[in-house]
């Protein structure tokens, strides 16, 4: 411990208190994210239902939805919201300024829409994918569609979604740091704020390059684990 | 009618910059990606060790923070080298260069992207059966031939919806160059919403125009995927 602080007191900018900003950085990035991929696992669920619909009028929302937030850049979503709304007329007055005064909340609702437009066309994938016999076989059973969604359908379709799952989550984690354009102190808006000040790039960037390193690799082990666990009748005997 | 206030026309200049800077990038990408898919299935541990680093410190990293190393390390190291030369040489060597946005954005998002086209042109590559290269070096082929005529047009079907999706994101990820200063439609939609407090009406052109540029490019993938797939039976 005294080692640690005597290399912290030795260098000009990892001092403490750039640490701790560092810190609240990363508490920013981690609520932004994992907010993000919890709201939008939520939505994205029904949402991939409906898309999997033989009815126009359900499936074609959705599909519109998914393709206009695929199609276009997240920078554009997160700025759409962000301006947008904080430039309409009146807000600024109204019981809403309360949510948007801050830019965390504009941001952490372009991020939701976003992570649930790519979760649910990986949901309907994997609904798509379920086996026909799997389906027959509970039709056969006399089991209604709500109920063969949830105890056939869904169940296995979660975990063939879970590779490319994972694949999201990771992008969502790199994809919070252009929170840092919209005034938002995460991760990446630290590093900027420690470039600025003390005009040194490389450290500044190449630290917090290694935090979000440390942070894939972790993500990479965990589904590596929890696909290990469900996925563990496919594995080759 | 649509009012942009005059804006228009540079956000049409910027639209063009952003599919001239999205190209040019997409070929450094293309080259540095075989490089590296070559490097990584060589048997020289050195340029393995180093595709390897490469491809995993680029996707473990988010791309804006990539970007903003490259861009501002880059030009402070410049600084610090003209500094330098200017004390070796007694202010003999006096020399300032200016990063200009528009390359440095093609060389940022093409080394990004370099690392996942190589991840897409190793997996192709393997796809390829050995004994096709063996009965073209059988032949007297060279290892250019092999390469020209029976490696890249079979890798190139395996390696297209890779490429594909790559482009589709690099596509995306040129919003972010505005970052470093490129006047692209991105940047003067933010300036043109700033000052004229009317967002909408410049942001959903640009998303429009994005959204049309990822349409058009799905199309032509198909295309290509046709094109590529001639003669191969699926499933």
């Amino acid at each position: 411990m005294d080692t640690i602080l005597a290399l912290l007191e030795g260098n000009q900018i990892f001092t403490p208190r750039v640490l701790t900003e560092y810190w609240g950085g990363f508490v920013t990035t981690a609520q932004l994210t994992v907010l993000a991929l919890l709201i939008g696992l939520a939505l994205s669920v029904p949402l991939a239902i409906m898309r999997t619909s033989k009815n126009p009028i359900i499936n074609y929302p959705v599909f519109l939805f998914t393709y206009v937030f695929r199609g276009t850049p997240l920078l554009i979503q997160l700025y759409m919201i962000y301006y947008g709304v904080t430039l309409i007329h009146g807000i600024q007055e109204s019981v809403f300024w309360v949510i948007f005064r801050e830019a965390f909340y504009p941001a952490l609702i372009a991020f939701t829409l976003n992570t649930t437009a790519y979760t649910t066309e990986i949901f309907r994938g994997a609904i798509q994918a379920t086996s026909r016999n799997e389906i027959e076989a509970a039709k056969a059973y006399g089991m209604s569609r709500a109920l063969m969604m949830r105890r056939i359908i869904l169940p296995s379709a979660f975990r063939r979604a879970l590779p490319t799952y994972s694949n999201e989550v990771i992008f969502m984690l790199h994809a919070t740091s252009i929170a840092s354009l919209v005034t938002i102190m995460d991760l990446t808006g630290v590093a900027r704020e420690v470039y600025a000040r003390f005009y040194a790039p490389f450290p500044a960037f190449i630290f917090v390059a290694c935090l979000y390193l440390i942070l894939t690799f972790a993500l990479v082990y965990l589904f590596k684990r929890v696909e290990g666990r469900v996925l563990a009748h496919l594995r080759p005997r | 009618m649509l009012d942009l206030h005059g804006y228009g026309p540079s956000i049409m200049r910027g639209a063009i910059l952003t599919i001239e800077l999205a190209f040019l990038s997409l070929l450094l990408a293309l080259v540095l990606g075989l490089i590296t898919a070559s490097a990584k299935l060589s048997h020289n541990v050195i340029s393995k060790g180093i595709a390897t680093f490469y491809t995993t410190i680029i996707r473990g990293v988010p791309d804006l923070v990539l970007m903003l190393l490259l861009f501002y390390g880059g030009q402070w190291a410049l600084v610090e080298l003209s500094d330098w030369a200017f004390e070796v040489s007694d202010g003999r060597i006096d020399f300032f260069i200016q990063f200009n946005s528009f390359v440095s954005g093609v060389v940022v998002i093409g080394f990004i992207f370099g690392a996942y086209m190589a991840e897409t042109f190793r997996g192709a590559f393997m796809a390829v059966e050995g004994g096709q290269i063996e009965a073209g070096k059988a032949y007297g082929m060279t290892g250019w031939q092999v390469f020209k005529r029976i490696l890249f047009p079979q890798m190139m079907r395996h390696a297209l919806p890779g490429i594909g999706n790559n482009w589709q994101v690099l596509l995306k990820t040129t919003a972010l160059v505005s970052v470093i200063g490129l006047e692209d439609m991105v940047k003067l939609a933010v300036e043109a919403a700033k000052t004229t407090y009317e967002p909408f009406i410049f942001f959903i052109p640009v998303a429009f125009i994005y959204l049309s540029l990822t349409a058009i490019s799905e199309w032509t993938l198909k295309w290509l995927k046709n094109h590529y797939s001639a003669g191969v039976v699926e499933g």
